[in-house]
């Protein structure tokens, strides 16, 4: 089963996260990336870029939805990077995530990925066969 | 998510290797290694339910199967050299309950890599080397091996109680395989990680055809493996293999638990993500520059299925071509018969007949279902239904696997 690693920093963690060494959290985060990629665990990973500049949010409470800056609105903790990892049990997902070098202020919420299996008999609707097809045509998934 | 039993297999699965690696090369003894371990691990069961789960659980394991190795030695009196190697190591660090969950623990991938070639060592039977490759490397415990591979526990246990007793007849040192041997005993543990892969892609016994645990656990074992040894191309490449075979996991089998053949299934069912992890795969092997050996060329041929959006627009000459090298590194029976469909494919159904007919002369696929079950595809498709109908009636009756079976005698019905 596939787990879904995303990591959330409060305003005072990232406040910490510009003061530290840089060095220091690139090396604590590849020994991190290394430790999963080793133990033939780790899918996929990224960060994801906190500056106003380049984020918005979209949102559906009007029609046609509402562009605003920055995702923060009522947000206080930000969704700051993830892993995408494949492990065979919850406390499996549970013991990599507890080893994620991170700090007070940060947090990550595991979740699994949903399987076909999930959707039942749903399964076999097409929207949902198209949605796999499209993923495919665009390299996606 | 408390439950110090369900937490402790997890550590064992992500530390297991590492730790009977760190312990094996202390005692220079992969069994002893392993029985210390397993020694630390019922402590661990007796004590963290009321300690709590201790801050690193892989160093608290290491340190308590340590201190077991050190009073084994202390009681038979037997204050050699290793006994003091260990003294010392454990002198620096602190001792107690509370030393051991402070003490540090480096673990070194070597002793990783060494314990992954004395799994598969030759000395070992093929059921031997799968049992101690995913008790040893994939950290599974007894009862699960015995789940996914469908056998009683017991069955499991004696096969780990053997293979440890020869092990130990044939004083295997605990190193890795010196250049000249290298490459043979490589090529073993890529075809046991492979085995314990193809028995969950297309199963052999049971009544399900697939087992996706069993094949996912190859998969980490051939991750693992690839970090290992990140310089050997057929590493990548059989990682890749099983990405893209792995990939149509989703589309292999109907609702009901029937398969589906490659020809019938749905592609948009195919998991892309692992397709497209299979592909990159295959380019750190092909990036080495060392051409491609049988993984890769394996690896190829799905990749070939993987990236065609139909059984009519694949490049079946491509395949034929990859089939023909792999023929020639790798002579096989099994490839021979996929080299015809491919043929059949690419210039149709009677040149591809002609390769069947000279392998079912050889004999090499005798008491095999696939001769028959090609035989019968091909015959079908020139219009000999009788001859097919017949061939195909014979391949279901050979046929181990229950749902094979039926997906054969429904063919023949239908001719």
């Amino acid at each position: 089963m596939k787990y879904m690693l995303i990591m959330r920093s409060d305003e005072a963690a990232r406040q910490d996260y510009e003061k530290a060494d840089i060095n220091e959290i690139i090396e604590k985060m590849g020994a991190y990336n290394e430790a999963l990629f080793k133990a033939g665990v780790m899918l996929d990973g990224d960060g994801l870029a906190d500056s106003m500049a380049d984020n918005f949010v979209v949102d559906f409470s009007a029609d046609p939805p509402v562009i605003t800056d920055g995702p923060y609105g009522e947000t206080h903790e930000l969704f700051s990077g993830f892993w995408m990892i494949q492990v065979a049990s919850k406390e499996e997902a549970a013991e990599w995530a507890s080893r994620c070098p991170l700090g007070p202020g940060s947090k990550l919420e595991v979740r699994r990925v949903t399987e076909m299996s999930d959707f039942g008999e749903a399964a076999d609707n097409p929207v949902l066969q198209q949605q796999e097809q499209w993923r495919a045509e665009s390299g996606q998934a | 998510m408390d439950d110090p039993r369900r937490t402790l297999e997890a550590v064992w699965r992500i530390e297991g290797a590492r730790i009977v690696g760190t312990l094996a090369r202390l005692t220079n003894d992969v069994v002893l290694a392993e029985d210390l371990a397993q020694d630390a691990v019922a402590d661990a069961l007796s004590q963290w339910p009321e300690s709590g789960i201790p801050q690193n659980p892989g160093a608290w394991l290491t340190a308590v199967a340590k201190h077991k190795a050190i009073d084994g030695w202390r009681r038979r009196t037997r204050l050699d050299e290793r006994y003091l190697a260990m003294g010392h190591d454990l002198a620096v660090d602190a001792t107690g309950t509370d030393g051991i969950a402070a003490e540090a623990w480096e673990p070194i991938d070597d002793d990783v890599l060494r314990l992954v070639f004395i799994a598969c060592h030759p000395v070992l039977g093929r059921e031997a080397q799968v049992a101690l490759t995913l008790r040893l490397i994939g950290g599974l415990t007894t009862v699960e091996i015995a789940r996914m591979f469908l056998v009683p526990v017991a069955t499991v246990q004696q096969r780990i109680v053997r293979a440890k007793k020869t092990l130990a007849a044939a004083k295997v040192p605990f190193e890795v395989p010196d250049p000249t041997e290298w490459r043979a005993r490589l090529g073993s543990v890529l075809n046991v990680v492979y085995l314990i892969f193809t028995e969950g892609y297309a199963a052999t016994a049971g009544d399900r055809w697939m087992r996706p645990e069993l094949a996912d656990e190859a998969l980490r074992l051939g991750r693992i493996l690839t970090g290992l040894t990140p310089r050997e191309p057929e590493a990548h490449a059989l990682v890749a293999l099983m990405e893209l075979q792995a990939s149509r996991f989703g589309a292999r089998v109907a609702t009901d638990g029937t398969p589906i053949l490659l020809a019938d299934q749905d592609r948009a069912r195919w998991d892309h993500g692992q397709i497209g992890r299979g592909r990159a795969a295959l380019a750190r092997a092909d990036a080495l520059g060392r051409g491609r050996g049988p993984y890769a060329l394996q690896a190829a041929i799905a990749e070939c299925h993987a990236t065609a959006s139909s059984v009519a627009t694949t490049d079946w000459g491509q395949i034929v071509l990859l089939y023909e090298a792999l023929g020639r590194l790798a002579p096989n029976p099994v490839v021979e018969l996929n080299r015809a469909v491919a043929v059949s494919m690419a210039t149709g159904p009677a040149s591809a007949l002609a390769i069947v007919d000279s392998l079912a002369d050889d004999g090499a696929l005798r008491g095999s279902h696939l001769l028959p079950s090609v035989r019968g595809e091909l015959l079908s498709r020139l219009g000999r239904i009788e001859e097919a109908r017949a061939e195909l009636v014979v391949a279901a009756g050979l046929a181990t696997n229950e749902r094979e079976r039926a997906v054969l005698r429904a063919k023949a019905d239908a001719l």
